[in-house]
C-alpha cells in the first residue's frame, strides 16, 4: 500500500509552501488562461509571456488548489521558463508519460506500451512520480500542464 | 452549554451495518460521509437479497404468485414512505431514481406546463446543483427568471427581503437543510410566504428527511424530493412527493410502459397516479430496500435520531474547537439546534484534498470538494471545503478519531 510519503515528497511540500513564479503579469503583452478541476474546484490562472522566438520569457501563476496541483504548477513554471515551445512540448509529453505509464500499470498490465517519452530530464518534477499511486490525484498534478498547453495554443494562434 | 442526553448508542447500532466492521489501511473504518451517502443496515441488504432470491419478477402485469408478491412488496414500500412523510395518499408518492430526478421531474413536467417567459422562480444561495441546474435549463428553454435568497453571516437564509423576492413569483424551491453548512431552514415560514405570494413550494429534503421526522402537511410543501441512499436505503431510488391535485394536472415526464392506460396508433392516455410518472420497469429491489430502510428508521425512531445528532453535533463542535482553537473554522450556524450533523471546515489553511488524503490514511472518511454547491462556495469565497457528516451509527469515538487524525494532518504538513 502506498504511504503518504510517496505522495508528499519533501520537494513537493517545499514548492507548496514556497511557490515559484507566483503572481500575475500585465495583459497584454502577457496571455492569461484559466484552468479548472471541476472535481475539486481547484483553479489555476496562468500568465504567459512568449517572446518573438516563441520562448517563454516569463510565466506567473495564481489561483488556488491543493498541495499537489500547486506544487506541480510551481515546478512547471520553473521548468518551462526560458524554454521554447518545442522544448516545452517534449517536457509536457515526458511529464504526462510519467503519469500515464503508471496509470496503465495500475490497470493490471505489467508494462503496456508506455506513451513514448521523449528523452528529457524532468528534474524536480520527478518528485511527482508518486502521485500515480493515488489515481484521484493525477488530475491535480496535470491541471497546470493542461492549462499551459491551452495557453500556448491560444498565445501562438 | 448544557449537554443534551443522547437516546441512542451509535456504537451499538454500528453492529447492524456490515460495512462499518471493515478496516481500511489496517485500521477500523471511521465513516464520516453520510451526507454523501449513508451505510445500509443488514435488514435492507437482506430485503433486497430476498427479493432477488425468492420473488424476482416484474411488477403489475403478472398474474402469477411471485409477480403478485413483488407487486405487493413494492406497494407496501410506497405505503411505508407515504406514512413516513405524512402524505395523504400513496398516489402522491412517486418513485424516481434519486432526488435529482425528482427535482428535474417537477421542473420539466410542472415547469414546462405552467411557466412562461419572465416567470420568476426563487431559489437560495445554499442550493445543491440538483436544485439549480434544472431551473437554469428552463431559463435557457423558456426564459424564466431566477431570484436568490441570500444568506446571513452564520450561513442561515436571510429572510428580510423574502416577501419582495417572492412578489410575483410562481415557484419557491429551497432545501430544507444545507449539505454544506448544515443549516436547517425554517421550511414552514418559507412555504407560508410562498403560498401567500401565489407560488408553489418545492422542498429539497435530501438532507432533512433522513435525519428528522418529516410531515409534509406540517411543512406545507407542495413537492418534496429526497433520495433513498442517504437514509439507509439503496442507491438508484428516490422519491418525489407531490400534492395530488398538482400531480393530476401535470403532463407525464417520461413515456413508455407502466405510465399508460391505453395506447393507440394515434395517441395514448395516461395511467392513474402515481404510475403516470413511473415509466418502464421500476427499480423493484431498490424500492423494497427503501421500504426496509423506512422500517428500520421507524424502529429506531426519527426523534431519537435527531436527538442523537444534536448531541453528536454539540460534541463535535466543542471537541474540535477545544482541540484546535483558531486553527479550525466550522462553517454554518453555531447552535446545534439550528443545524444538522454536517460539518464543513477549514483547517490550518490546508487544502481539503490534502486534509482528506491524510485522514484517509487514518481510515477516516470525509469528503473534500465543492459538494455540488458551487454558487455557495463562491459566496463563501472558497473553492472547496473538507466535510465530515454524522448519522445514526456514529459515536463520540468517531469524532475523537477525526480530531486525532486532524492533529496528525497538521503535524504532517508543518514538518
Ligand atoms: C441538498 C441535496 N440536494 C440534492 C442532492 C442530490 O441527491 P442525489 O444525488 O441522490 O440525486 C443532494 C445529495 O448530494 C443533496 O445533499
Amino acid at each position: 500500500m502506498p504511504g503518504l510519503e510517496d505522495l508528499y515528497r519533501e520537494i513537493i511540500l517545499d514548492h507548496y509552501r514556497n511557490p515559484r513564479n507566483r503572481g500575475e503579469l500585465e495583459t497584454p503583452p502577457a496571455h492569461r488562461v484559466e484552468g479548472f478541476n471541476p472535481l475539486c474546484g481547484d483553479e489555476i490562472v496562468l500568465y504567459l509571456d512568449l517572446d518573438a522566438d516563441g520562448r517563454v520569457a516569463d510565466i506567473r501563476i495564481s489561483g488556488q488548489g491543493c498541495s499537489i496541483s500547486q506544487s506541480s504548477a510551481s515546478m512547471m513554471s520553473a521548468a518551462v521558463k526560458g524554454k521554447t515551445i518545442a522544448e516545452i512540448d517534449d517536457l509536457t509529453r515526458a511529464f504526462k508519460a510519467m503519469m500515464s505509464i503508471h496509470e496503465n500499470s495500475l490497470e493490471g498490465a505489467e508494462t503496456t506500451d508506455p506513451i513514448e517519452a521523449p528523452d528529457v530530464k524532468l528534474g524536480d518534477l520527478e518528485a511527482l512520480r508518486g502521485v500515480v499511486k493515488f489515481p484521484v490525484r493525477i488530475k491535480c498534478a496535470t491541471l497546470a500542464w493542461n492549462t499551459l498547453a491551452q495557453g500556448i495554443e491560444e498565445a501562438s494562434a | 452549554m448544557a449537554v443534551s442526553t443522547d437516546p441512542l448508542d451509535g456504537t451499538l447500532l454500528k453492529e447492524q451495518f456490515p460495512l462499518l466492521s471493515r478496516e481500511v489501511h489496517g485500521k477500523p473504518i471511521v465513516y464520516l460521509d453520510s451526507a454523501a451517502t449513508s451505510q445500509k443496515p443488514l435488514s435492507v441488504l437482506d430485503a433486497m437479497d430476498d427479493y432477488y432470491r425468492t420473488i424476482n419478477s416484474n411488477v403489475h402485469r403478472g398474474v402469477y404468485m411471485i409477480a403478485e408478491e413483488a407487486t405487493n412488496r413494492t406497494e407496501m414500500a410506497r405505503a411505508l414512505v407515504r406514512d413516513f412523510i405524512g402524505a395523504r395518499s400513496s398516489s402522491e408518492i412517486i418513485f424516481t431514481k434519486n432526488a435529482t430526478e425528482a427535482l428535474n421531474m417537477v421542473a420539466q413536467s410542472w415547469g414546462r406546463a405552467n411557466l412562461s417567459a419572465g416567470d420568476v422562480v426563487v431559489l437560495s444561495h445554499m442550493e445543491h446543483h440538483a436544485n439549480i441546474v434544472p431551473w437554469h435549463m428552463l431559463v435557457a428553454e423558456i426564459g424564466i427568471q431566477l431570484r436568490w435568497i441570500p444568506l446571513d453571516a452564520e450561513g442561515r437564509l436571510d429572510l428580510t427581503e423574502l416577501d419582495t423576492l417572492l412578489d410575483g413569483a410562481k415557484v419557491l424551491s429551497v432545501t430544507a437543510m444545507s449539505n454544506v453548512l448544515g443549516t436547517m431552514n425554517p421550511v414552514r415560514t418559507l412555504t407560508d410566504a410562498a403560498r401567500k405570494a401565489g407560488a408553489i413550494s418545492i422542498i429539497d429534503g435530501c438532507q432533512s428527511v433522513p435525519h428528522s421526522a418529516t410531515n409534509v402537511q406540517d411543512l406545507g410543501a407542495d413537492f418534496l424530493a429526497f433520495s433513498g441512499h442517504k437514509m439507509c436505503g439503496p442507491t438508484g431510488i428516490g422519491v418525489l412527493y407531490g400534492r395530488e391535485d398538482l400531480l393530476e394536472a401535470m403532463p407525464p415526464f417520461l413515456g413508455g410502459g407502466e405510465m399508460i392506460r391505453d395506447v393507440r396508433l394515434d395517441g395514448f392516455t395516461t395511467n392513474e397516479l402515481p404510475w403516470k410518472f413511473e415509466a418502464g420497469t421500476p427499480a423493484i429491489a431498490e424500492i423494497i430496500g427503501l421500504g426496509a430502510a423506512v422500517e428500520w428508521l421507524n424502529g429506531v425512531g426519527m426523534d431519537n435520531i435527531r436527538a442523537h445528532e444534536i448531541s453528536l453535533t454539540e460534541y463535535t463542535i466543542s471537541t474540535l474547537h477545544q482541540r484546535f482553537g483558531d486553527r479550525i473554522r466550522i462553517h454554518g450556524p453555531s447552535s446545534p439546534l439550528e443545524r444538522g450533523g454536517v460539518f464543513s471546515f477549514d483547517f490550518d489553511g490546508l487544502h481539503p484534498h490534502d486534509i482528506s488524503q491524510v485522514l484517509d490514511q487514518h481510515a477516516v472518511c470525509v469528503r473534500a470538494g465543492h459538494h455540488c454547491a458551487k454558487p455557495l462556495m463562491k459566496l463563501l469565497g472558497i473553492g472547496a471545503t473538507a466535510r465530515a457528516s454524522v448519522y445514526v451509527y456514529n459515536d463520540t469515538a468517531d469524532i475523537d478519531a477525526l480530531a486525532d487524525a486532524l492533529d496528525a494532518t497538521g503535524a504532517f504538513f508543518t514538518l
